[in-house]
Parts: C-alpha cells; sequence; structure tokens
C-alpha cells in the first residue's frame, strides 16, 4: 500500500511538471484570444522556432544558456508584434472563420521556413540543468522540471501582476472587454494588440526554451501546442487561470492513464488521452470551467 | 444582331439551369473532348498529373461542400481520405472484392464516422470546432499507426489494381478514365445537390445559422448531413488515391493534407463548384510551378543548384492562404468572374 501510495504521488508530480508546460502554452493562447478573439494555430510554430534558436545560439554561437534564451524570447516578441502588424491587422473585421484560416496558413508558412533554415535533424538540447534528480519528500523529480515549476509560477505571477495594477494591463483588459469603448476611451486598440502578440509569443518562446531541456529539439515540436488544446477548453477559452488550471489538470490525467492504463493495454493511449479528454468535455461542457457563455443575436 | 444582356432571364429555371448559356455547352464539349483524348496526345507525367488533379477535385468539393457552403470549418478532411483509403486498400489486397463495392465502402465508411464526428460537433462552431475536427484527425493519425495488424503500421500497405470487367488498370493511361468519369460524376452530384433544397438549407446554416433556425431549416439534420455527405465524397477520394498510387503510409493522411485542401478551397473560392475545381488544379500544379521556377533560377545564380526540396511548396501553400484571405477572398473563382463579366460587358466595362 505504501509503494502504491508513492507511485501515485510521483506520476502525479510528473504530471504537475508537465501540465505546467502546457498551462505556458496554454496561456500564450488565451492572451491572444481573450484579447482579440483569434486562436493562434501559428503558436505551436513559435514555440518550435525558439526551441531552434535558442539551441542553434548555443551550439553555433556559443552563447550562454542565459543570453541565448533573452535573445530567444526578444525575436520571438519582435516576430509577435510583426505578425499582428503585417498578417492580422488587415484581417480586423474579417468573419472569425477567414481570420482562423490565416494563422493556419502562417503556421504551415512558419513552419516549412524553419525546416528550410534548420534543417530536418534532431538535436539534443545542451541543457544548463545538473542532471542528478532530486528527491522532495520520496518523490523523485529532475531539476529541469523543477525549474518549469518555478518559472511558470514566476511568469503567471508577474502576469497577475501587470494586468491588475499596471495601466498598460488596465487598458488590455479594457480592450478585451469591449473594444469600442477602449477606443472611445483613448486607448490605442492596435498598439495594445502588438502587445498581446509580442506578450503571447513571449510566453510560447519560455514553453519552448523549457521543451528544448526535456525533450528532443526537432521540427515536431509543434505537435505540443496541439497537445494544450484541451488544456484551453477544459479551462474555457477566455480564462487567464482556467488555463493554467486545465494545463496542470491535463497534465495529470495524461500522466495517469499513462502510469496506470497503459501498462495494462500495451502502451499509446497516453498520447491520445488529452484528445479524448477534449472530445468528452466539448460533449458535456463546451464552455469550459470558467469560459463565457456565448449569447447569440440575430 | 442582338446583343447578350448581362442577366436577362425569364424564368427561375433559367436562373438555375446547370449550364446557362449555348456557349458555355460548347465549351464543354471542347473540354471534355480535349481531356478525353489526353492520353493519346499528352505525355506521361501529364495524364500523372490530370490524375493526380481529379483525385484532388473530389475531395475538394467534398470540403467545400462542408466549409464553403455550410460554413462549418472542419480540419479533419485528411483524416477522412485516410478512412477511405484505407478502407479500399484492405478490402481489395485482403478481402478481394471489386472496386465498385471497395469505393462504395470506402465512402460509406468515411460517412458513417463522419456523421459520428458530426453529431458531437452539433453545439460546436468556429474556433471550437476547428479544435475539435483538427484533434480528431490527430486520433486517427494515431490509430491509423498503432494499430498495425489491420493497417500495416508505418510499413503502410498495399493495394491491389483496380479492374473493371476484367481489365486491369494498371498504367496511369488506363486508369485515367477511370477517375474522369468517377471525378464528373461527383461534379454533378455536388452541383446538383447545392442547386435544391439541401443546398440553399446549407447556404442559410453558412450565412446566419439562428435565422435559418427561425425560418424553419432543421439546423440538426442538415449540419449532419453536411458532414456525413463531406466525409462520403472525401471516402470516395480516399479510395481512388488507394488505387492510383498503389500503395498507402499513414503519412500521407496528415494534419498538413487537411491544410492543403483548405488552401485549395480558399483560393479556389469558398462556396463555388468551379472554384474548388480550380483551387485543387492549382494547387496541384503549384510544386510543379516552383519547381520550374528553381530550374529557372539555378541557371542564373550556379549556388542555388539542387535546392529545391519539398519543404517549398508547404511554404507556397501558406503564403498562398495568407495572400489570398487578404487581397483576394472571393479566389480564382472571383478572377474568373470579373474577367468573364468584363468581356460580357464590353465595351461598357466597369
Amino acid at each position: 500500500m505504501e509503494k502504491g501510495l508513492s507511485y501515485f504521488i510521483q506520476v502525479v508530480a510528473s504530471g504537475v511538471a508537465v501540465g505546467c508546460l502546457y498551462a505556458l502554452i496554454a496561456l500564450g493562447f488565451v492572451l491572444i484570444i481573450k484579447a482579440t478573439d483569434i486562436l493562434n494555430f501559428a503558436h505551436g510554430e513559435i514555440i518550435m522556432i525558439s526551441a531552434l534558436l535558442c539551441y542553434f545560439l548555443m551550439a553555433k554561437f556559443h552563447f550562454s544558456f542565459l543570453t541565448a534564451a533573452l535573445v530567444t524570447v526578444v525575436v520571438a516578441a519582435l516576430l509577435g508584434v510583426l505578425t499582428e502588424r503585417f498578417v492580422l491587422r488587415p484581417m480586423l473585421g474579417e468573419p472569425v472563420f477567414a481570420v482562423v484560416m490565416i494563422t493556419i496558413g502562417l503556421s504551415i508558412f512558419l513552419r516549412s521556413m524553419a525546416g528550410i533554415t534548420f534543417g530536418h535533424d534532431n538535436y539534443v538540447f545542451p541543457t544548463p540543468f545538473p542532471k542528478e534528480p532530486v528527491h522532495i519528500a520520496g518523490v523523485t523529480l529532475s531539476m529541469t522540471q523543477i525549474w518549469v515549476m518555478i518559472c511558470t509560477a514566476i511568469l503567471v505571477a508577474l502576469f497577475f501582476v501587470f494586468f491588475k495594477y499596471s495601466r498598460m494591463g488596465l487598458a488590455m483588459r479594457g480592450t478585451a472587454n469591449d473594444q469600442e469603448t477602449a477606443l472611445l476611451m483613448g486607448i490605442s486598440t492596435k498598439r495594445i494588440y502588438a502587445m498581446v502578440w509580442g506578450i503571447a509569443f513571449v510566453t510560447a518562446a519560455v514553453a519552448g526554451i523549457f521543451l528544448a531541456n526535456t525533450m528532443i529539439v526537432n521540427i515536431g515540436l509543434t505537435f505540443v501546442a496541439i497537445s494544450a488544446f484541451p488544456a484551453i477548453i477544459l479551462g474555457g477559452l477566455e480564462s487567464v487561470p482556467g488555463a493554467i488550471i486545465g494545463g496542470l489538470a491535463i497534465g495529470v490525467m495524461e500522466n495517469l492513464v499513462g502510469g496506470y492504463l497503459d501498462p495494462i493495454i500495451g502502451g499509446g493511449l497516453k498520447d491520445v488521452t488529452p484528445f479524448i479528454i477534449l472530445f468528452l468535455i466539448l460533449m458535456i461542457k463546451p464552455y469550459g470551467l470558467f469560459g463565457k457563455k456565448e449569447i447569440e443575436r440575430v | 444582331m442582338a446583343v447578350r444582356s448581362k442577366t436577362f432571364r425569364e424564368s427561375y429555371y433559367e436562373d438555375i439551369k446547370l449550364f446557362q448559356t449555348i456557349w458555355i455547352r460548347v465549351w464543354m464539349v471542347i473540354f471534355l473532348v480535349l481531356l478525353g483524348t489526353l492520353p493519346l496526345w499528352g505525355n506521361p507525367y501529364l495524364v500523372y498529373l490530370i490524375n493526380l488533379s481529379s483525385i484532388t477535385v473530389v475531395a475538394a468539393l467534398g470540403l467545400n461542400l462542408l466549409i464553403g457552403y455550410t460554413g462549418q470549418i472542419s480540419l479533419a478532411h485528411a483524416a477522412f481520405i485516410a478512412i477511405g483509403a484505407y478502407t479500399t486498400a484492405i478490402l481489395s489486397s485482403k478481402v478481394g472484392l471489386p472496386f465498385w463495392i471497395c469505393l462504395l465502402a470506402s465512402g460509406g465508411m468515411s460517412a458513417a464516422v463522419g456523421c459520428a464526428l458530426g453529431i458531437p460537433c452539433l453545439r460546436l462552431k468556429g474556433l471550437y470546432l476547428a479544435m475539435a475536427t483538427m484533434s480528431f484527425s490527430v486520433v486517427v493519425e494515431n490509430v491509423l499507426i498503432t494499430w498495425d495488424k489491420l493497417t500495416g503500421g508505418v510499413r503502410g500497405i498495399h493495394v491491389a489494381k483496380v479492374s473493371v470487367f476484367g481489365f486491369r488498370l494498371d498504367t496511369d493511361d488506363k486508369i485515367f478514365y477511370f477517375l474522369l468519369i468517377i471525378t464528373a460524376l461527383v461534379i454533378l452530384g455536388i452541383k446538383n445537390l447545392v442547386r435544391t433544397r439541401v443546398g440553399r438549407a446549407f447556404i442559410a446554416i453558412r450565412d446566419r445559422d439562428i435565422a435559418a433556425e427561425v425560418i424553419g431549416v432543421n439546423i440538426t439534420a442538415y449540419k449532419v448531413m453536411a458532414f456525413t455527405i463531406s466525409s462520403f465524397v472525401a471516402g470516395i477520394a480516399g479510395g481512388m488515391y488507394a488505387y492510383t498510387m498503389g500503395h498507402i503510409h499513414p503519412e500521407h493522411f496528415t494534419v498538413l493534407l487537411s491544410i492543403q485542401y483548405l488552401a485549395m478551397i480558399i483560393v479556389g473560392g469558398l462556396g463555388t463548384i468551379l472554384g474548388s475545381i480550380f483551387g485543387a488544379v492549382f494547387i496541384v500544379l503549384v510544386p510543379e510551378f516552383i519547381k520550374a521556377f528553381s530550374r529557372f533560377l539555378a541557371v542564373l545564380i550556379p549556388g542555388l543548384k539542387g535546392q529545391y526540396n519539398e519543404e517549398w511548396n508547404i511554404a507556397a501553400f501558406g503564403l498562398l492562404i495568407i495572400v489570398f484571405l487578404i487581397f483576394e477572398a472571393e479566389g480564382l473563382n472571383g478572377i474568373w468572374r470579373r474577367i468573364k463579366t468584363s468581356f460580357k460587358n464590353w465595351p461598357y466595362t466597369y
């Protein structure tokens, strides 16, 4: 019994570590949806490009981890602002359908461009964190996992403070709430949108850098963003706390299935679990835990 | 001499006629004769490209029915094509059934799965629907890889050749007519479908679903119907693909293929039959343009020789989606229509 319990805690703890990454990715999605009502299908590409860029800066140009990460984050922010300016702004006022399509177009464009620039090889990230696992209260975690948790917590706290207390954060909340009223109050919504895309891409870059530490770096990293869809659906599309809770919950559930059901049926279920959960949520509670119900008028 | 006016129709029937004027009929006949004799005068590579185009046209029509006419975003089209292709492959090579049962079974299998996907997706639209269908596509891809007893897993699966009344259609030239006839049937079928009550209901749902419900369109039934018909057509396209290729593989049917089909209907023109055909042929030809262009560049700049690879095609698809959505939302069909009206109304074009 004692052994069963410690196994359970172990599975949950590594689930939380994975969940933190999902939460970070989901946060990026939710920020954009909240402010602009756009689901950015190109998010996974930004994650992948950040991971590859960080790797190349360290491996080919011999940057230290911190400088490489910093450069990556700045590049991602710039990319976000440019994307908003040249791809999304011409689409203002177009139907949701067209805007979704354009981010899909952007995603495959970025993916193939990354393929051309960085190549299709698998790279092993020179992780700066020590390899030895750490034992805390009977649970074994790698240093990377612990840093993921710490960084996610710090980022979430920063966002909370930013949105709650800063002038810019207030302006963003106002724009997300009602674009026209925000315009009337003298808020430059164009600048807000550019900022939101920049910030969202920064979260993607941070997630990408941490993913690089835990997985093999290649073009396939984009796939992780699709795995974060269930997290945002579970949390509700427009809710920042929802994204974090959703991410953690999906991470833990995925690991529980991997830890308990996969040995019985012979594997393969862990990867599909998030999507099965997604379907279940969509059928039972389409607006998630914290999402706002849309009331439509003809 | 009678001057043709812009639109002058005396009855409702004239307005919904399949071929509006005598000239359209004449051009159609010329086009069909040219296409029908293609294997006699075209080179094998051209025949291969047209074969690929006709499969693509069928699948693109199915997707356009769902997205362009009914307004339901779907990123699962590749999954339905895959289900069709695998059904044909398994039935033809492991069971040995004749082609028409295989094709109908492919369509039926896809339609059943499409119907099953359509029902839980009824409450969803826009972003939610895109995410749900994309996840479905990922699940199907995983199943194809993991269930290797049935699908052959990552090694892929072999497909028996088609034989029609004892003739084995084992070359591109021979299978050409087979594909052409199915494509023509599907085009006619969908063209007829969209001008009936069902088609008008689809368009009403796309334009304003709640308003459509208020005037008595049964949204539930028509949405599920749109999903079912679209996946039926995708299944048939999958079967055609399996027969033409002879060997299929899970990697042919990733989400990327769904996005490629999206590119087709956006570039061609959403909610038009002609647009789906234009778009499908255009996207099939894009890699050829890029290859030709890169050869041309390699002549000018020797350093670029051999730099071409598949990535550039995909980049081009992405760029095409973005450019067409921003600058030409009506797609190639819109350009075509504008040219046509401008000739028709000459010299009073405006």
